[in-house]
């Protein structure tokens, strides 16, 4: 491929700068991106606890996400449809560099996925294996996410410093992940189980805060073009909002961990305190990128679809989003309150 | 080995094992609409042990199709990036619906339908039942849509090698839409009966089975029996149409190496590629002709107007011989099967030994149909990716094989494994003994 082809006006596609759809749908995909991170992200961190927890206590975690598992995941599907079918002349540098990473992430979604059914209706002697399984798929598609996370924002750069960047993001993301994790299950579960689910919170949120830390301070090191965004003046001002809350976010997470109305009146504290860091962190790098889908080579124009195409699926999409968010609220409030073990019935 | 074919080998790897669970899903979805309505209008707690049943063997299955059709998502980025450059304006939208409006709407009421029936009202859990359903039969029309626009693509037109819309009504609608949608959708009927059949007939013999039993053999067979002869109809129909759009496919599938009139049907034989003839052929004089164009002395094109642009033609010859033998077995199982049901009053238990076994032993015969008819459409679509317009060699990744030989390998174990924990999982469930309503209760 060659990259002057992208930037060739083409006959009755979207090449425009201006034409505001490929701008909508960048924004679609990165909220589809930004609501799996939250939602598949707190039952991956469940997952990964899994390692630390009894046998009992599993099947009280596993029943905390067990009813939203599917439709959690449907959301990467959305984001990575969008990638897809939006930006067609960028999924297959994004997919392309990130071939062996994605192949593991999906390992790990799968066997995640799949042990959900088999350790509970494969022989008893089968159970904990498929634990095991259940596990290492979560924290495998964990790690993996938050490594192309970093290879991406990097623009795929090669060289010791971008790797030990998507390392260090690859970390940090699972951080994230078991945080969300601890404070689902603080909401979900009551007695020796929560208490250890706020234990848990207090340990990782040590990692959360000097991951973010670290990511702050290295992005603009390792892009010349997120350093040349952020710190230009009056931008910075503009700006300043944004860590300011996450660090607002991250403290009283931490502070009612610390108290004991974490247990009952504030239990749902951490878990959103969590995802309004998510959101914070993912206005930051929308922000970094815009409007590039990869980094400093392609804008959303230069890789949207038709214009027609566009058209076709944003209308879908306008019925369609709205209506998924309203029966994603539905089954949350169905399946609200503590998990008891789950039951067909 | 190339990174061209080892991407082909590793999307049909990818595709068979998932088509495997849909297949199961769309129909089994409608059957526990059905086992539920029922228990609902009667109170015959037959009905809800079935339900139960196969709710958990519903849930195993679905998540199995879940992972692995994230997992092709993901492949058409890595592995072929030329397809959506170059069609992305068609199957983008068409992809596009069908996650905005089965995906979602599958996934999260499953997880009502599984889970929230002491939550929801009975009228609330028989609308999810209802939905997921739905929506996994929404997600086959996009899905088909998509496939059979590669096959007989219509309404579009191509602007410096990128393909735009002119027409969504002819793209979404395009002529071998309707007949594989009903073909696939009959397809997964027939699996489904034949594993709800099986599963039972595998209960009378090991002594575990539910009261369930007979009711659910009685509606099984009943549907097997009704859904055979349409599947043979739908299947014609499809043929013809094929004929009519894709001429190469039918020839290769006939083991016609050159034009003829009054063909004969070919029943079996040893195709020979290179020496374009079919070895000890069992022929029926005239017959293909008269099938495929309903005039024994009709013409049928052969291979050789198609040099250099039809499909290989051992797999197609092979695989649409196996997915009619299995009809044919189809038909002969579900036909005495429901007429010695009916003689021992529809109680399963009173059936002969041998009958029971052959249910047994038919239990999975439609995903051995259903993946040999996939191959002869999907293999009968070569060298194209898009029939006439797109040549599959042209769209693939410039992945480094070494790459490619990774994740293949990789694929095939976890493939391996997951299948054969389905199976044992499933022969586990049905031989673990149900001994009162109560147990089938958790999970």
């Amino acid at each position: 491929m060659n990259p002057a082809q992208w930037t060739e006006p083409m006959a009755g596609t979207a090449g425009m700068t201006g034409d505001w759809l490929p701008v909508a749908f960048m924004a679609l995909m990165g909220l589809a991106m930004l609501i799996y991170v939250v939602l598949d992200g707190y039952d991956l961190g469940v997952g990964m606890w899994m390692a630390r927890a009894n046998a009992d206590e599993r099947d009280v975690m596993v029943a905390s996400i067990g009813p939203f598992w599917d439709a959690n995941e449907t959301w990467l599907v959305l984001g990575v449809g969008l990638l897809l079918i939006a930006f067609p002349k960028a999924q297959g540098v994004v997919l392309g560099a990130l071939y062996l990473p994605v192949a593991l992430m999906l390992l790990g979604l799968t066997l995640r996925g799949v042990a959900f059914d088999f350790r509970v209706k494969a022989r008893d002697g089968h159970k904990a294996l498929w634990n095991r399984a259940f596990i290492a798929g979560s924290a495998l598609a964990s790690l993996s996410q938050g490594w192309m996370l970093g290879r991406y924002i990097t623009g795929f750069a090669e060289g010791v410093w971008p790797t030990a960047f998507a390392g260090l993001i690859a970390l940090s993301l699972s951080a994230a992940y078991l945080l969300l994790g601890a404070g689902w299950l603080i909401i979900k579960t009551e007695g020796a189980l929560q208490q250890r689910a706020v234990g848990w919170g207090k340990a990782v949120w040590p990692v959360v805060v000097v991951g973010i830390g670290l990511i702050s301070v290295a992005t603009p090191l390792v892009s010349p073009a997120v350093r040349a965004r952020w710190f230009a003046m009056p931008d910075f001002i503009a700006l300043l909002p944004i860590p300011l809350v996450t660090l607002g976010a991250l403290l009283a997470a931490r502070a009612v961990l610390n108290s004991r109305l974490v247990l009952d009146r504030l239990s749902a504290l951490p878990f959103f305190a969590t995802v309004l860091v998510c959101v914070m962190a993912g206005i930051g790098l929308a922000y970094s990128l815009f409007p590039y889908v990869v980094m400093d080579r392609l804008t959303v124009w230069q890789a949207a679809s038709a214009h027609a195409s566009l058209q076709a699926i944003g209308l879908g999409a306008a019925i369609t989003v709205p209506a998924i968010l309203g029966y994603t609220v539905f089954s949350y409030r169905v399946f609200r309150g503590k998990a008891s073990a789950l039951s067909y019935g | 080995m190339d990174a061209l074919l080892l991407s082909r080998i590793q999307f049909a790897a990818n595709i068979s094992f998932h088509i495997l669970f849909p297949t199961i899903s769309i129909a089994l979805g409608w059957w526990l609409v059905f086992f539920r309505w029922r228990w609902v209008r009667t109170r015959d707690d037959r009905w809800l042990l079935a339900w139960r049943y196969w709710t958990k063997i519903f849930a195993l299955t679905f998540a199995m199709g879940v992972v692995s059709g994230i997992t092709m998502s993901f492949q058409f980025g890595t592995n072929w990036p030329g397809y959506m450059e170059r069609v992305g304006n068609i199957a983008g939208p068409l992809l596009g619906y069908e996650v905005l409006t089965a995906f979602f709407l599958e996934a999260t009421f499953l997880g009502v339908m599984l889970f929230g029936a002491e939550r929801v009202s009975e009228r609330v859990h028989l609308l999810a039942s209802f939905l997921v359903a739905f929506g996994t039969t929404l997600s086959a029309f996009w899905i088909l849509s998509l496939n059979s626009w590669m096959q007989t693509p219509t309404g579009f037109e191509v602007v410096n090698g990128e393909f735009h819309v002119r027409s969504w009504l002819e793209v979404v609608f395009n002529p071998s839409f309707p007949y594989r949608l009903t073909h696939m959708l009959l397809a997964s009927g027939l699996t489904v009966s034949f594993l709800l059949a099986g599963a039972t007939a595998l209960r009378v013999l090991r002594g575990t089975a539910s009261p369930a039993a007979p009711l659910v053999m009685r509606a099984a067979l009943t549907v097997a029996a009704v859904l055979v002869p349409l599947q043979i109809l739908a299947g014609d129909a499809h043929g013809l149409n094929t004929l009519q759009h894709q001429p190469q496919k039918i020839a290769a599938i006939e083991g016609v190496w050159h034009t003829e009139r009054g063909a004969p049907l070919v029943l079996f034989g040893l195709p020979d590629e290179a020496a374009q003839t079919t070895h000890h052929a069992i022929e029926i004089p005239r017959l293909a002709s008269l099938i495929l164009t309903h005039d024994a002395d009709g013409e049928i094109r052969g291979l050789s107007e198609f040099a250099g642009q039809h499909p290989p033609v051992a797999p197609l010859f092979w695989g649409f011989r196996v997915m009619v033998g299995v009809g044919m077995l189809m038909l002969a199982v579900s036909w005495v099967g429901w007429w010695q049901l009916r003689r021992v009053q529809w109680q399963p238990q009173r059936l002969p030994r041998w009958q029971l076994q052959s249910l047994r032993w038919m239990g999975f015969s439609g995903w051995v149909a259903t993946l040999a008819g996939w191959y002869v459409t999907e293999i009968g679509r070569q060298p194209y990716i898009v029939f006439g317009q797109l040549l599959t060699r042209d769209v693939v990744a410039s992945v480094p094989a070494s790459h490619v030989a990774l994740t293949l390998t990789g694929y095939l174990l976890v493939y391996a494994l997951l299948l054969s924990a389905y199976v044992m999982v499933l022969r586990y469930m049905s031989e673990k003994p149900l001994t009162s309503p109560a147990q089938g209760v958790h999970a």
